[in-house]
């Protein structure tokens, strides 16, 4: 098939960037759509143009690196799929195609499609994590956990931290990333014993770092490749109320 | 308040917006409650401008409108302050943008909101003001005691058909917020359980029907009916 591409080139973060046409011939519809995207670069180099930028990695949807705005859909019309999931069968000879870097205060541009995305990374160290002592690891099973939470926990856990929460949300919020790290831990006694300063310290990091606000819109769920749900926000929120209400004065 | 505001936690700003928004959905159903009794002429409204006048008197009554108008106050500073966060989280807008979301009302909050304010304040300056703070509301005496007659002015006023399209429409946007704000709520305040949630949200949408229509049956009676000509 034979596309159009309008695709956001900015040649470092502090450029201006424009959109700019590509006119890609041949395209084949069993293409990946980052391969599409390499076929398009491998015309631009052999004409001695600049490549387009974008961030990938595994190709299989679990990095999270991949996070491309198409068409106006984060990781692009389909459901419960990243990028590089995304087929090309998706589009039809003669589409344009538009790209665009996810969108964020938080997420600068560096160069073209790519953004930096360590301020998750910031967020998770404020307190995406358990502490515990090093040596062996313990015996697994020492701890009983109900499957129920098992299952809970790692329905959270499966966020790949793509960022696709953050692009879709009109006030770029990152809180269905952000609630599901707490959920995550919150739901394993592991985690219980950080959870209200990790409740607390994680959504302070958060606002600083300069996402919006929740207003439970529900983009983030409808375009969360892992599938991801609300509920989790709802859970952050008792987390973040109780560990406010419980915390002692601060000395 | 407004510098310090934008320095509260972004789900302390939520919770807030959300106790508040459900004592003013409280506050809305006593009102609704109050003004069907001025479809009551019998006794020349007197029952609807004895509840008037004992919302306006009534000691209790008035320290809770003091913290109706605080909440009120709060509701729409700190409503604005997450706006204006929120359009600042995203510098850049995208060229192509397609929208899917689980609640279609909560993207015009603002809006239905600031369209809510405009009517309030007519509202406030064509009953609250006028009754509180001038003599231009006509007295009527019930067992020789004087009130004022808040009830002709409503009739008055419901007989006018600008004035009745607008108060409908002002009432339609309050269901766009309230459809949106209700289950929000309960979401902000983390109360969204598997159990629970289904039947939150369609209490929701009940009040975000019938609240609009309960206070828009009254001017459209009044309007239409022969029985209420002043």
């Amino acid at each position: 098939m034979n596309i159009t591409l309008e695709i956001w080139r900015q040649k470092d973060a502090k450029s201006k960037g424009k959109f700019v046409i590509y006119k890609l011939n041949d395209v084949s519809e069993e293409m990946s759509f980052l391969e599409m995207l390499d076929f398009l670069n491998n015309t631009l180099i052999s004409k001695g143009e600049s490549p387009v930028a974008f961030d990938h990695d595994c190709r299989e949807g679990i990095c999270g690196s991949c996070g491309l705005y198409i068409n106006g859909w984060a990781h692009g019309p389909a459901h419960l799929t990243t990028t590089c999931e995304l087929r090309m069968t998706k589009f039809k000879d003669g589409d344009k195609i538009t790209i665009e870097p996810w969108r964020s205060k938080a997420f600068p541009v560096i160069k073209d499609l790519i953004v930096d995305r360590s301020v998750f990374d910031k967020i998770m160290q404020a307190g995406g994590f358990i502490s515990a002592n090093s040596g062996a690891a313990p015996e697994a099973n020492s701890i009983p956990i109900p499957k129920d939470n098992a299952d809970a926990a790692f329905d959270a856990a499966v966020c790949i931290g793509c960022g696709a929460c953050v692009a879709a949300c009109k006030n770029s919020s990152a809180m269905l990333f952000v609630s599901a790290k707490i959920s995550q831990f919150a739901l394993l006694p592991q985690g219980k014993t950080e959870a209200k300063e990790r409740a607390r310290k994680m959504v302070a990091k958060m606002d600083e770092v300069g996402f919006g606000n929740c207003t439970n819109t529900g983009s983030c769920e409808t375009r969360c490749p892992k599938g991801l749900k609300l509920t989790h926000i709802a859970k952050m929120n008792r987390e973040f109320i109780t560990a406010k209400i419980v915390a002692e004065k601060s000395t | 308040m407004g510098n310090s505001t934008f320095h509260l936690a972004s789900i302390t700003k939520k919770v807030i917006m959300a106790l508040v928004g459900l004592f003013l959905v409280m506050f809305l159903l006593v009102h609704l409650g109050l003004n069907f009794t001025v479809l009551i002429l019998e006794g020349d409204r007197e029952i609807f401008n004895k509840a008037a006048h004992f919302m306006g008197t009534n000691l209790i009554v008035k320290i809770v409108e003091v913290g109706l108008f605080g909440f009120l106050i709060v509701h729409i500073i700190v409503g604005i302050v997450l706006q204006l966060q929120n359009w600042g989280a995203r510098p850049k807008r995208y060229k192509k943008r397609a929208t899917t979301q689980l609640s279609f009302f909560s993207r015009y909050m603002i809006h239905t909101g600031a369209l809510i304010f405009i009517f309030l304040i007519i509202h406030f300056s064509d009953f609250y003001f006028k009754a509180k703070f001038t003599d231009l509301v006509p007295l009527i005496t019930y067992d020789g005691k004087e009130y004022h007659d808040l009830g002709l002015l409503t009739l008055q006023k419901f007989k006018m058909g600008g004035f009745v399209i607008g108060y409908i429409i002002a009432f339609i946007l309050l269901g766009f917020h309230l459809n949106h704000a209700f289950q929000s709520a309960f979401q902000s305040m983390g109360w969204n359980h598997s159990r629970y949630m289904p039947f939150i949200k369609k209490v929701g949408l009940v009040i975000s029907i019938l609240i609009p229509l309960g206070f828009t049956i009254i001017p459209l009676v009044i309007y239409f009916s022969e029985a209420y000509s002043v």
